[in-house]
């Protein structure tokens, strides 16, 4: 019986269209524009003007916080203006725009493809240096990596834990890094696990990437300390407090942080960011995502540079089929539809689904019959419809005394739910009136 | 026989002690109310609409009791009848506030503002706003899924289906401010409702600049400061690509309604509501291309004979 999370969870179709095709590299576009918030936090500050020539990995916006990330240019050219553009987040925002020219790369950046295995820089090194490339979260929760590793006082890491679950239907981005870079993705798990000061760390991967599970478990031997730990294939399996419960068997108290267990999760596509940026001095400028849809010609999965237009990247993979009704950031089941194809793809872009126009319509809501096949499939044991009813009412103190802070936002409630009812957009408003309550009480 | 006698005698003697028991209960917890407060919820309108800012009548009229100067307090609702008649009662100095309306800032029909996506959520404004920018260009303006429709309890609202924008039906509305919070993106204010329901302002909430607001829509504010400079009262100020007229100062000589290259700037009720979009239309047909100057001069004189016309009725 292979492991998983304790309570809850749904099993969408699969889908892993673009499993099969290898990480290729998107051409660069003419033009890109890189907004300067792409994490949570703070945005960045711009310390680069109209006209200003910059280079590949090259500083444009200085991290304005701790929780914050410094943001680097992903290609080469002069600025052409700073300008609030439409990004993916669906809200205009400060992007800095730069227009192309040539490929010049910052000279202390090693380009070769050769592995480095021997980790020379100290634990704090490392921290300053995660820190300094700007490395985010990259399952798409873009929490700044540096703010993780820096595990507060009083409390002490145990184990790392490294996120290849990739539970969204559809994404492969994951599935491909570690096939194609196994090793790399296991060196960065020991800086990690260095810049934690822990010895143990665990690969979850789920059992629909048994390729993926085969090859780290042969290249694992080679490192101390890693253990690939095969899981039963559930949704929502990536979010950090069902990894725990599924791979140690420890639950995160409502309201706390992994590390209060002694855990700390990272993405493997983080820990991929990182190897490159400990040990080629590689900024964060760009990213694996999956392009994938059932009606796409190509389903396929690209290294971008963060900037590039979504519509490039759907142009790489065979063009916008007709029947598009939907073109999503991120996957199925948490990504957000986009407003417009112009927006820039950024760090939190782990794919692009472009969903048929059948598939995409919402169907009538109804009424709720009180089923409780919401409470049943919660992640986080809550009861969604009481928490859609409440959130609709505005009866906040009640959302609160309800746990609507350890919402997920995973939509396994509002899959499931046979009325149709928009369970989890009442939910996540009711959760942004309770936590601006929550600020302003403090 | 007997057994019912007694049954009978046993029962009352029981009522009789409860009842002597009771009356010494209640004058120990007796609780005094003043008896005001029962005649000045009498006196307000029992709409219970929480424009006051209290929690229903009974809960403003324990307040108006309780204070010693009722000059702050303003029932939306009744307006200065209803206040006069409570300041009597309660033998209190009233100052007659001046009424006020709803107004909905925000004239991005699907005319004037196209649509660039669509949106398919759950038909709830604060959903929306909390998830991205609209459907349109436009990330200020009207949302057009009613949230402000629901939120009115007095029929004074509804929405428009040909413009998608809410329309306040003056008479019914009682200014509560249900609608003004209902909003995610505050586009409605209560706004003085002037002399013979007179009033201008602007109607755009857009803060981008000028350029984006103008692509997004067609009637957005753009910040151009030329009402503000031809405002000779000093009532309207540009902030954020914006410009906002206070109604205090404001004299209704309507000189920025004329100015504006965008038709941002409504007048209301000024020749009767039905004609005024009539009037409006022709400066905005003339407008788009390049000939801005003679939209700016030519109506000006019109509207110009107009005003002094209207002002003078005003005073009357």
């Amino acid at each position: 019986m292979l492991k998983t999370f304790s309570i809850g969870g749904i099993h969408p179709a699969e889908n892993k269209l673009s499993a099969e095709s290898a990480i290729q590299a998107l051409p660069i576009p003419q033009m890109v524009s890189i907004p300067i918030s792409q994490h949570i936090g703070a945005p960045a500050t711009a310390i680069v003007k109209k006209g200003d020539e910059v280079k590949v990995g090259q500083l444009i916006a200085k991290s304005s916080g701790f929780v914050s990330a410094n943001i680097h240019s992903s290609v080469s050219g002069a600025v052409f203006k700073l300008d609030d553009i439409m990004d993916a987040s669906g809200f205009r925002r400060t992007s800095i725009i730069i227009k192309v020219d040539g490929d010049e790369w910052l000279e202390h950046i090693d380009r070769s493809e050769e592995l480095v295995k021997d980790i020379k820089a100290s634990k704090e090194e490392i921290i300053k240096q995660v820190g300094d490339a700007g490395i985010v979260g990259l399952g798409g929760a873009t929490f700044p990596a540096h703010v993780k590793l820096s595990v507060p006082p009083g409390k002490t890491a145990e184990v790392l834990i490294i996120n290849a679950v990739e539970c969204e239907p559809y994404l492969t981005s994951d599935h491909r890094i570690m096939l194609e870079k196994g090793d790399e993705v296991l060196v960065g798990t020991q800086i990690l696990m260095k810049a934690l000061e822990v010895n143990k760390a665990i690969i979850g991967i789920e059992n629909n990437k048994p390729d993926a599970i085969a090859h780290l478990t042969k290249l694992a031997a080679n490192y101390n300390g890693i253990e690939i730990c095969p899981l039963k294939t559930q949704y929502p399996q990536g979010g950090e407090k069902q990894l725990i419960s599924a791979t140690i068997k420890r639950e995160v108290p409502s309201g706390a942080l992994p590390i209060e267990v002694g855990a700390v999760v990272q993405n493997v596509g983080t820990a991929y960011a990182v190897y490159e940026a400990v040990q080629k001095n590689k900024p964060l400028f760009e990213r694996v995502a999956t392009v994938t849809g059932k009606s796409l010609k190509n389903p396929s999965n690209w290294m971008f540079r963060i900037g590039t237009p979504v519509k490039d990247i759907i142009e790489a993979a065979g063009g916008m089929p007709e029947d598009t009704g939907k073109i999503v950031g991120g996957g199925p089941m948490m990504g957000k539809a986009l407003s417009s194809i112009d927006v820039p793809l950024t760090k939190g872009s782990s794919g692009l689904l472009l969903l048929p126009k059948e598939e995409t319509a919402r169907k009538a809501t109804k009424a709720c019959i009180r089923c409780g096949k919401c409470v049943s499939v919660c992640p986080m044991g809550l009861e969604p419809y009481l928490l859609m009813v409440c959130a609709d009412k505005k009866d906040y103190e009640r959302l609160e005394k309800d746990a609507v802070m350890d919402c997920i936002e995973c939509g396994s409630c509002s899959f499931t739910c046979p009325a149709h009812r928009p369970l989890l957009d009442y939910i996540r408003l009711g959760k942004g009136k309770v936590a601006q309550i929550m600020r302003a009480r403090k | 026989m007997s057994i019912i006698a007694i049954t009978i005698l046993a029962l009352c003697a029981i009522g009789v002690t409860a009842a002597i028991i009771l009356y010494f209960v209640a004058q120990k917890f007796k609780v005094y109310e003043d008896p005001r407060i029962d005649e000045v919820e009498e006196a307000l309108p029992a709409a219970n609409c929480g424009g006051c800012g209290y929690p229903g009548c009974r809960g403003f009229a324990e307040a108006l009791v309780k204070a010693d100067d009722i000059s702050n307090f303003n029932c939306p609702v009744g307006g200065a009848a209803v206040m006069s008649h409570v300041g009597a009662l309660l033998g209190h100095e009233v100052k007659a506030a001046d009424p006020t309306v709803a107004v909905v800032r925000c004239n991005g029909t699907c005319e004037n503002r196209p649509k660039t996506n669509q949106y398919d959520g759950a038909a709830s404004c604060s959903i929306a706003a909390s998830l991205y920018s609209g459907e349109t260009g436009c990330q200020h303006g009207c949302l057009g899924l009613g949230e402000c429709v629901e939120a009115c309890n007095f029929d004074a609202m509804y929405m428009d289906e040909e413009t998608g924008l809410p329309v306040i039906i003056e008479d019914k509305c009682v200014s509560c401010g249900a609608c003004v919070k209902a909003c995610p993106n505050n586009i409605i204010e209560l706004r003085k409702k002037g002399p013979k329901s007179r009033r201008i302002f602007v109607s755009c909430v857009n803060k981008d600049k000028g350029a984006v607001a103008k692509k997004a829509c067609n009637v957005a504010c753009i910040g151009c400061r030329k009402c503000e400079k031809e405002c000779p009262f000093d009532a309207i100020t540009v902030e954020n690509n914006l410009a906002y007229i206070d109604y205090n100062k404001c004299k209704l000589c309507r000189k920025c309604v004329v100015v504006c290259p965008t038709n941002a700037i409504h007048e209301l009720n000024f020749p009767p509501r039905k004609e005024k979009p009539a009037a409006k239309p022709d400066a905005k047909t003339v407008k788009p291309a390049t000939a801005k100057t003679e939209v700016k001069d030519a109506p000006k004189a019109e509207p110009k004979a107009n005003d002094s016309k209207e002002e003078t009725s005003d005073n009357k």
